[in-house]
């Protein structure tokens, strides 16, 4: 019962997205509804999955042979244990709500029910990253996930900005799976010479931990460093963690629901989920876990940074995801899964709503640039109230959900290594600082315009409210029940009141700044032009990259042409060609078309061969 | 029974043979020449036969003629259509295929 529920969980989308794409491409209205519907249908059956089981207490596993080779086994199959489960809930919940609000939002639109096809194939890939059990199943739906962004943020394709976001996005998140796909293969080769060769994740942990009691140190250790490396760059790609982060915020050119489903909620949180996933290979090696916090860490502070500078309110909160997620990875990193997996909970609760928030504003200016709005919260009181409750949980403000789960990173970090912790306070302030920028500039102050209009309609605003209560009471979900915890952390008081007084003070003094001081902020952007500067290039990473590609791969490029116009061209094929017609022009003259002497030259030919036959046989 | 004189006339004939199919240009002509040629190789077979008694080389004789026979209906039938094409048996009207 529970294994064909699951089964029938992750086949709905596929579905829903098929006979739209077959049937109802003229038919938008229905094609939204079926979508949405075939959404909400989804979420009711984790939910009774969820209420009939509770938390399994083992792994339910079915799966059927897709791919049988005489040494290598495929399977295709489902995996149903805690973590899924909460992705499982997150995923449709987070995701309907995303769907009912895009019905408005989109409504309209060319592309209706294109875009409700390729919202459907993502949740279809998304719960198939979801409940694989296996490294290849996994891979797939990994690059599943892949295409339908790159078709959702290249939905208004005939934007060239939009085009090309989506080819960034594609080809960024491509480099990072390449490395996961040698780690794939380097973990199953070395199991493979060792005669159990296996893509099943529970017959991984199973053999690993055989591996590690029979204490084969050496070059075990080596391998599965390097294989963890290797597979921890998939997640680096699609987590968005430096330096293959670039892709994220331009992926914001797609329309904001998508950025809410895909880039803050879901798609991003597979590279942590896959992190929890295969926390078992990668907590076998010291050295990646460290390597692990250090990028997450790195993120975190370097996105929040960049969050500062940013005018375009998708931006902001495209690069205050990539900060979230450098905190959940950095969790990963410090050997606590159920902490960075709680904040990905929340953290899907509260960014979604921000980005549904902002989708709203959106929707209503027409405009995504933060200078050119002001005074919104009487216009749209729920937009901005709701927006405010996102922007609390954001910063981690007690009670809101994200106070819990930000707490519990900041106290494993506490408790693990200070520098990482230190450098996560100050991604608090910085957090905090931005987010009240964008709230000062977006719903305070005076209105600019007289005209503005209100609050979507019922669509729009249900997901508004729903998140929001999550947000606000998130916190007291039973999140951290599903993963279990590896080990037990025991931060001081002191760390969560120093983390909320930070973050509120920043939020604090932000508001109170860029709502009744813009002249104290304009001074202080003035005397620290050289940072703003830095961080308005983005690091530079962006110069960087182009720059790599320009004097590098364009390089290579140009030699491998030439190489190809001189050698392949020019020698062999043109080559061939200039030597047949030499050798041609050569026998040509005794091509003279007369009988006759044909006759003669076969004459002389047949009795030279005689003769030389006699002389031989003699 | 010296075989010598057969083989003389046999080696003349097939000179003469080879000298027009090299030589003459008009196709008529020339499968004339042919049909000296055969015969020549015949007339060898022939006298090689009578001389040791073995009938293997007159059967090839035979068969000689026989591909005489059908060569002469299929190079009379071009003789024609050449004819027919260009109003004369001569090879130089076929010099079209040269390099």
């Amino acid at each position: 019962m529970v294994i064909s529920l699951t089964w029938l969980i992750l086949w709905i989308p596929f579905f829903a997205a098929v006979l739209i794409l077959f049937f109802l491409l003229n038919r938008p209205r229905l094609a939204g509804w079926i979508a949405t519907g075939a959404m909400f249908l989804v979420f009711a059956l984790s939910g009774i999955l969820f209420l009939q089981g509770g938390i399994p207490e083992q792994t339910i596993e079915s799966s059927i042979r897709w791919v049988a080779l005489p040494t290598v086994t495929i399977e295709f199959g489902i995996l149903l244990d805690g973590l899924s489960l909460l992705m499982l809930l997150m995923v449709t919940g987070v995701g309907s709500l995303i769907f009912l609000y895009s019905q408005e939002y989109m409504a309209g639109d060319k592309g209706y029910p294109r875009y409700f096809a390729c919202l459907s194939l993502f949740a279809f890939s998304m719960l198939g990253i979801v409940l694989a059990n296996n490294l290849v199943e996994i891979f797939i739906f990994w690059e599943l996930v892949g295409l339908s962004s790159y078709l959702l943020i290249g939905h208004w394709f005939e934007k060239p900005e939009a085009s090309e976001a989506g080819k960034k996005a594609f080809l960024t998140t491509r480099v990072g799976d390449v490395g996961f796909l040698l780690g794939i293969l380097l973990v199953f080769g070395w199991l493979e010479s060792g005669g159990e060769g296996t893509f099943n994740f529970t017959r991984l942990q199973t053999l690993l931990e055989g591996i590690r009691q029979a204490g084969d140190g050496g070059e075990a250790l080596r391998l599965l460093t390097l294989a963890g490396l290797l597979i921890f760059l998939g997640v680096v790609g699609k987590s968005a963690q430096f330096p293959l982060h670039v892709w994220l915020p331009d992926a914001m050119e797609g329309p904001t629901p998508v950025s809410a489903l895909i880039h803050a909620a879901t798609m991003v949180a597979a590279g942590v989920f896959l992190l929890a996933r295969l926390f078992f290979l990668f907590s076998a090696s010291p050295f990646v876990l460290s390597v692990i916090a250090g990028i997450g860490t790195l993120t975190a502070l370097l996105a929040a940074t960049l969050a500062m500078v940013q005018n375009d309110i998708k931006r902001v909160l495209a690069y205050s995801t990539l900060s979230q997620l450098g905190l959940m990875v950095a969790s990963l990193g410090l050997a606590n899964p159920q902490a960075g997996m709680f904040h990905l909970a929340t953290h899907a609760f509260f960014k979604a709503l921000l980005f549904l928030g902002a989708g709203s504003v959106i929707h209503a200016l027409h405009t995504q640039d933060i200078s050119k709005m002001s005074g919104l919260l009487g216009r749209m009181p729920v937009t901005g109230w709701t927006f405010f409750v996102g922007t609390l949980a954001l910063v981690g403000i007690f009670p809101t959900a994200g106070f819990w789960s930000k707490e519990e990173i900041l106290g494993t970090a506490y408790r693990q290594s200070l520098p990482v912790f230190c450098l996560l306070l100050l991604t608090t302030l910085f957090t905090a600082i931005y987010m009240g920028r964008v709230f000062a500039r977006v719903f305070l102050g005076e209105p600019k315009e007289k005209k503005t209009p209100g609050d979507p309609s019922w669509a729009m605003t249900t997901p508004l409210w729903l998140l929001a209560f999550f947000s606000l009471a998130g916190g007291f979900g039973p999140w951290k029940n599903f993963v279990p915890l590896v080990h037990e952390f025991h931060a001081p008081s002191f760390v969560a009141l120093l983390g909320l007084g930070i973050g509120g003070g920043g939020l604090g003094a932000a508001l109170y700044l860029y709502t009744f001081r813009p002249e104290a902020v304009a001074r202080i952007r003035e005397i620290a032009w050289a940072p703003r500067k830095i961080l308005e290039r983005k690091y530079y990473m962006d110069d960087l990259y182009e720059a790599l590609i320009r004097y590098g791969q364009d390089r290579f490029a140009s030699l491998c042409d030439l190489f190809e116009r001189i050698v392949v061209v020019g020698f062999t094929v043109n080559g061939t060609a200039r030597l047949t017609r030499w050798m041609g022009h050569l026998v040509r003259g005794l091509q003279t078309g007369r009988v006759q002497f044909y006759a003669l030259l076969f004459s002389l030919g047949v009795t030279l061969l005689t003769y030389g036959l006699l002389l031989w046989s003699r | 029974m010296p075989l010598g004189p057969y083989f003389v006339l046999s080696a003349i004939l097939f000179a003469l043979g080879l000298a027009g199919l090299f030589l003459r240009r008009n196709l008529l002509l020339i499968l004339l020449s042919i049909e000296i040629l055969l015969n020549s190789a015949n007339l060898s077979l022939i006298a090689g036969s009578a001389r040791w008694g073995d009938l293997t080389g007159q059967v090839f004789a035979f068969f000689g003629m026989t591909i005489a026979a059908a060569e002469v209906t299929v190079g009379l039938a071009l003789a024609i259509l050449l004819f027919r094409n260009a109003n004369s048996v001569d090879t130089k009207e076929i010099e079209l295929l040269k390099g």
